[in-house]
């Protein structure tokens, strides 16, 4: 067992009024699996992607990594314990190049021969831009993909994608799909990856409905697939919806 | 020749990145006085008949070759202002590396001003480069009030790269330039405030020629209990395009003013001026603390990148 969520439960307060995001939300990601959340827009799954990086703290459960209570490790601390995890809005920094980035990410002092490698394999051509800023000037797919070469480059046991596919225009999704499928390939450790898109959810060996703030459905992905796929409503998730106060 | 002390040598080092003396045409100025000079085939350098600083003329043509012109300050209580005239022939292309290091570990305060002028002749380039630098635990200030005064004939080309991280406690930088018909300036100025240090820098800028060119970069960082000031004024006065920019990071109880101002006194002139200030974006240091860089390590190489 690689990471492990237990009862997590997370509220924010909304104009006086409690609202509840997630709701004992329990699951497990098993080694070498790779596990995808779906489910409708709203539904609570970037904050569980959080609350596993460490950037949302539960308002009440536990998170355990390898058997260890990680519930009050820092960013830093799960960082460095194992856990990546690639924003689903990168974040642009003024003067801190791809190349620093990358660096950043392996925490060690890498060839940019290296660091290119990283690039190449999320479709960009390194020479372009390793010595480019990750400021404004660059598109948001070429910023996504970068983020998600910084998670790749780290190769930790735990690496979480937020909607890789968003903003990615389609030539660049045809990539990305690739990306994934070699991931899938070459895994080590869990990869969680949060995606509305049927190409990835069919590269997953694991899917898990995140519905409402609730778990809706879990299992291997021969199993929720079809079923995901055969309703009208699979790109809404208004099955899921339907169960709960819609 | 003379031999300079450590703390000297620290200094050049900071300023001029040299320990020892360079090759090409240099003045190297310590403590009030030329240390070493040297001309070479097609640079001169020579002090000014009434004593009150250096002239450099550069012959036209001359093509890839530098001037390193250090100052270096590690007398407590020294005052001095120096006037260097900067002479850069008809289309040649040299770099000048200029800086100011005041060492004071003394009780009174330190003061370098130093008065630039740059004729930058019609094709030529020069890309000028400069280095303030401070250190010593003394408590007397370290004061450094830089005047520029650029003046590019057509189709000339400067590039001003102006950098000061640490240590000076007081500045206040003019920079004025009169650009002729496609004329180009190209500045980039990166300060770093702590403590209690002050820092003005203005800009003026007339653009009078067609085809004329300005591009006004600040980028700065004020920690602590330091004030900034950034005034930028570029007129367009014919068909010319002026950019300029500030881009300030807060931190602590600092203060930052930024007043970027922008005159058309032509149809055609065309002006753009950007301001933003602000403390670094909390999603910046999350994202390098999922890297596994702690929040302090984090801001460091946040505020590194900037500056860079």
């Amino acid at each position: 067992m690689m990471l492990e969520l237990k009862n997590i439960s997370f509220q924010v307060s909304d104009d006086s009024r409690e609202k509840e995001i997630l709701k004992n939300v329990s699951f497990v990601l098993q080694e070498n699996r790779f596990t995808v959340i779906t489910g409708p827009n709203g539904g609570g799954k970037s904050t569980l992607a959080k609350i596993i990086a460490g950037i949302e703290k539960p308002t009440s459960g536990q998170i355990f990594f390898n058997g260890e209570d990680i519930t009050e490790r820092s960013v830093t601390e799960r960082a460095k314990m194992g856990i990546s995890y690639a924003f689903q809005q990168p974040v642009r920094f003024k003067g801190v190049t791809v190349l620093d980035l990358l660096r950043l990410a392996v925490g060690k002092k890498v060839s940019a021969a290296d660091a290119c490698q990283y690039l190449s394999e999320v479709g960009l051509c390194a020479k372009d831009y390793i010595n480019r800023e990750v400021n404004a000037s660059l598109s948001g797919g070429e910023i996504k993909r970068i983020e998600i070469a910084t998670v790749i480059a780290r190769g930790t046991m735990v690496s979480v994608f937020d909607e890789p596919e968003a903003g990615i225009d389609l030539w660049s999704f045809q990539n990305l799909i690739r990306v994934f499928e070699k991931m899938h390939d070459k895994m080590h450790g869990s990869i969680l990856v949060i995606s509305h898109q049927e190409r990835i959810l069919r590269t997953a060996d694991e899917i898990l409905v995140i519905a409402d703030g609730e778990v809706a459905d879990q299992g291997a992905r021969e199993e929720i697939l079809p079923s995901l796929l055969s309703t009208e409503s699979s790109v809404s998730g208004c099955k899921y919806w339907q169960k709960g106060e819609v | 020749m003379k031999v300079f002390d450590s703390i000297q040598e620290n200094l050049l080092e900071a300023v001029a990145g040299f320990h020892e003396i360079p090759a090409g045409a240099f003045n190297i100025r310590a403590n009030g006085e030329t240390a070493a000079r040297n001309c070479t085939e097609h640079i001169t350098v020579e002090p000014k008949a009434d004593g009150t600083g250096i002239v450099v003329t550069i012959a036209p043509g001359t093509i890839k070759e530098s001037v390193h012109m250090p100052v270096i300050v590690s007398r407590s209580g020294l005052r001095e202002t120096v006037y260097n005239d900067f002479y850069i022939g008809e289309g040649a292309d040299v770099t000048i590396i200029a800086g100011c290091g005041i060492h004071n570990g003394g009780e009174e305060s330190s003061r370098h001003d130093g008065v630039h002028r740059f004729f930058v002749a019609r094709n030529a380039k020069i890309k000028y480069i400069e280095k303030h630098y401070g250190s010593g635990d003394g408590r007397g200030e370290r004061i450094m009030n830089p005047r520029t005064v650029i003046e590019i004939e057509e189709n000339g080309y400067m590039e001003m790269d102006t950098v000061q991280i640490r240590g000076v406690d007081s500045t206040v930088r003019n920079t004025e330039a009169r650009l002729a018909a496609g004329a180009r300036l190209v500045v980039l100025e990166r300060l770093m405030t702590h403590g209690n240090q002050k820092a003005e820098s203005y800009f003026r800028v007339a653009m009078n020629g067609k085809g004329a060119g300005a591009n006004i970069v600040s980028r700065s960082v004020a920690k602590d209990d330091s004030f900034q000031l950034f005034s930028s004024n570029i007129e367009g006065n014919a068909e010319c395009s002026g950019h300029t920019e500030c881009d300030a990071i807060i931190m602590g109880n600092a203060k930052i003013s930024a007043v970027p101002e922008i005159t058309a006194n032509h149809p055609d002139a065309a002006l753009i001026h950007e301001a933003a200030i602000g403390k670094i974006a909390g999603e910046q240091i999350v994202k390098l603390m999922t890297l596994g860089l702690t929040e302090k390590e984090a801001e460091e190489q946040i505020i590194s990148g900037f500056l860079k």
